[in-house]
């Protein structure tokens, strides 16, 4: 525990992360803490393994997806300000949000972007687009053994049938959006803070 | 009488603290910074809500389709295991256990508290003078005593040793002491638990031999008492090692073992190996259930990060270690339970006795296994959701 106090949160990292994410001072403090619990090896970042090692993670069926999520294209370690900024697609919507300066980049809380996160879930490769293949073996992950591939692959079907309105067979980012446009993702994609 | 004395100064230590608090938190709020309280709480709300519930909120929200003839799969459903994921990655029950618990009372240990600022000249002073006190009264104190006792009986060995590290230890129920031919089991923070148990009663312990400081330490046990020690490569045979257990129990006029299923170990694999083997064999198990006062030092030992020198440097620096120790009615495996079960249940008896959450994922018991049929539950459960419907649908 005394090795902790070198990588003690500077104020001004913290009002950075502040303004780049969205969370509250003692959010950040909450969740740095939770950071440096999770970062067995003490060098500021956490790898895959760390993450792993969370057991709800490791039964959830998506939980190599959602870890994914928090690594960009090529690296092993993510910081504490990555971290961050992955978890901030998940903070809530609040009202007063909404009438922000429209010159301001999109929150990255916003709805499109708490799409785009639940988008890559399904696009393995990081194409922007959703395959028939790709559809396959996410729908795999969630169902386990229990369905045949000809059922797994019929519902994958029906699903980009749906979807794909330019007949390339795969599902865009706007496709997505289309499909789901009535789902209220601002509440399902947002998880509440006590504080 | 100093014994005595320094009684006395424990008594009042906890008024000390708890006005230490009170004017940190004045001055904090005077500077307007935000003191952080370490978690007292979770920090995010989680929905007790179930898979199903919650996949069909989502479809329905999403849709004016009639529910009953709602289509299998939604891409909308993958909300619910992400939501689910990212929640876990902020806060779940079992990683924060494994951290030290953080004090609420800041306790003049600098390393408890993450905020430590000086806020007033007059608190200052008092960290000033409990540091003094710590250091230059109490430390050396110990290590005057700790040279006496090298060639003392052992019982009185580890009195003093208790005594050096000013523990104030409560025994509930010494009528359920663990007996001769007996096994007994207990819950595992710190080395110190294994002091505390042993300044109430012989023991036999079973351990992997070690080398450096704790090697001389086993050695020199094994003179007073027959211990089962085991060579490192012995460890990985889990019949030898329950054999021998075994042997040891049947033999009445030896002392009863003191096993600590759970809980870290220098190396963890013989932790594992223990587990299961001391429940399996057939005898009488009497449970102990170990809880120690964190207001007055952490006892608490990461030995993923911190060596055991250092650790002992910690342990009798500080004020003073406070716990209680319960002796359980003993426990015997039942006609047609199977080791694991039997654990269990011990493992819940200590864990209710001792005020501490009884976690399903505690050390590793068959963790690796547990993760696989949980997350194969949920798997099927969601499948039925979408094969469900289409069974009906080939009904009509």
């Amino acid at each position: 525990m005394g090795s902790r106090a070198s990588s003690l949160l500077r104020e001004e990292e913290i009002e950075e992360i502040k303004k780049e994410t969205g969370f509250s001072h003692s959010q950040i403090t909450r969740l740095y803490s939770r950071f440096t619990s999770l970062d067995k090896g003490e060098n500021g970042t956490l790898s895959r393994e760390d993450f792993q090692r969370i057991p709800e993670l490791a039964i959830n069926p998506l939980g190599d997806r959602i870890i994914n999520a928090f690594f960009p294209e090529g690296e092993d370690q993510v910081n504490f300000r990555g971290f961050m900024r992955t978890l901030a697609h998940f903070r809530p919507v609040e009202d007063n949000e909404k009438n922000k300066n429209a010159a301001v980049s999109e929150p990255l809380n916003s709805r499109t972007n708490k799409l785009l996160f639940a988008f890559r879930l399904y696009d393995l490769d990081r194409d922007d687009k959703i395959s028939r293949e790709e559809l396959l073996q996410v729908l795999r992950m969630m169902v386990g053994v229990n369905i045949s591939d000809e059922q797994l692959g019929s519902i994958a079907d029906r699903t980009i049938q749906e979807a794909d309105t330019n007949g390339d067979n795969s599902i865009s980012f706007n496709e997505f959006m289309k499909v789901l446009e009535k789902v209220d993702v601002e509440q399902k994609m947002s998880i509440r803070f006590l504080h | 009488i100093v014994i005595h004395g320094i009684g006395y100064i424990i008594m009042y230590c906890p008024i000390v603290f708890q006005w230490a608090t009170v004017r940190l938190e004045r001055g904090a709020k005077e500077n307007n910074h935000p003191l952080y309280k370490p978690y007292s709480n979770a920090i995010i709300a989680k929905e007790p809500t179930s898979l199903e519930e919650e996949i069909k909120e989502i479809r329905r929200s999403g849709s004016n389709k009639d529910l009953d003839s709602a289509s299998e799969f939604e891409m909308s459903d993958i909300f619910y295991f992400a939501r689910r994921g990212v929640e876990s990655i902020m806060d779940d029950e079992v990683t924060k256990r494994f951290s030290a618990e953080e004090l609420e009372s800041w306790n003049l240990l600098t390393r408890s508290n993450y905020n430590f600022q000086y806020i007033s000249l007059r608190l200052t002073v008092l960290w000033g003078l409990g540091l003094l006190i710590r250091y230059g009264l109490l430390l050396p104190l110990r290590y005057m005593i700790k040279n006496l006792l090298s060639e003392k009986v052992h019982l009185m060995c580890y009195r003093i040793c208790v005594r050096a590290l000013t523990a104030i230890i409560t025994y509930h129920d010494s009528e359920n002491k663990p007996k001769n031919g007996g096994i007994c089991v207990a819950n595992h923070t710190s080395p110190i638990d294994v002091i505390i148990l042993a300044s109430d009663g012989c023991y036999a312990m079973v351990g992997q031999i070690h080398g450096g400081l704790m090697g001389v330490i086993q050695r020199s046990m094994v003179k007073a008492c027959p211990h089962v020690w085991f060579e490192r490569s012995e460890v990985k045979d889990r019949h030898l090692v329950a054999k021998r257990l075994s042997d040891h129990v049947d033999d009445k006029t030896k002392l009863p073992i003191l096993i600590f299923p759970e809980g870290t170990c220098i190396n963890n694999t013989s932790v594992m190996m223990f587990k299961k083997g001391s429940f399996e064999i057939g005898t009488t198990v009497y449970p102990v259930a170990i809880k120690y006062d964190p207001r007055f030092g952490d006892a608490f030992w990461n030995s993923s990060k911190f060596g055991m020198v250092n650790y002992l440097l910690r342990m009798m620096s500080s004020w003073a270690i406070v716990c209680s120790v319960w002796y359980l009615p003993p426990m015997s495996r039942e006609e047609g339970e199977d080791a694991v079960h039997f654990a269990n249940r011990v493992k819940a008896a200590i864990a209710r006795q001792g005020g501490l959450v009884d976690l399903l994922w505690d050390g590793g018991l068959k963790r690796d296994k547990v993760k696989d049929t949980f997350k194969e539950e949920q798997q099927k459960l969601y499948s039925k959701m979408l094969v469900g419907t289409q069974e009906d649908r080939s009904r009509s």
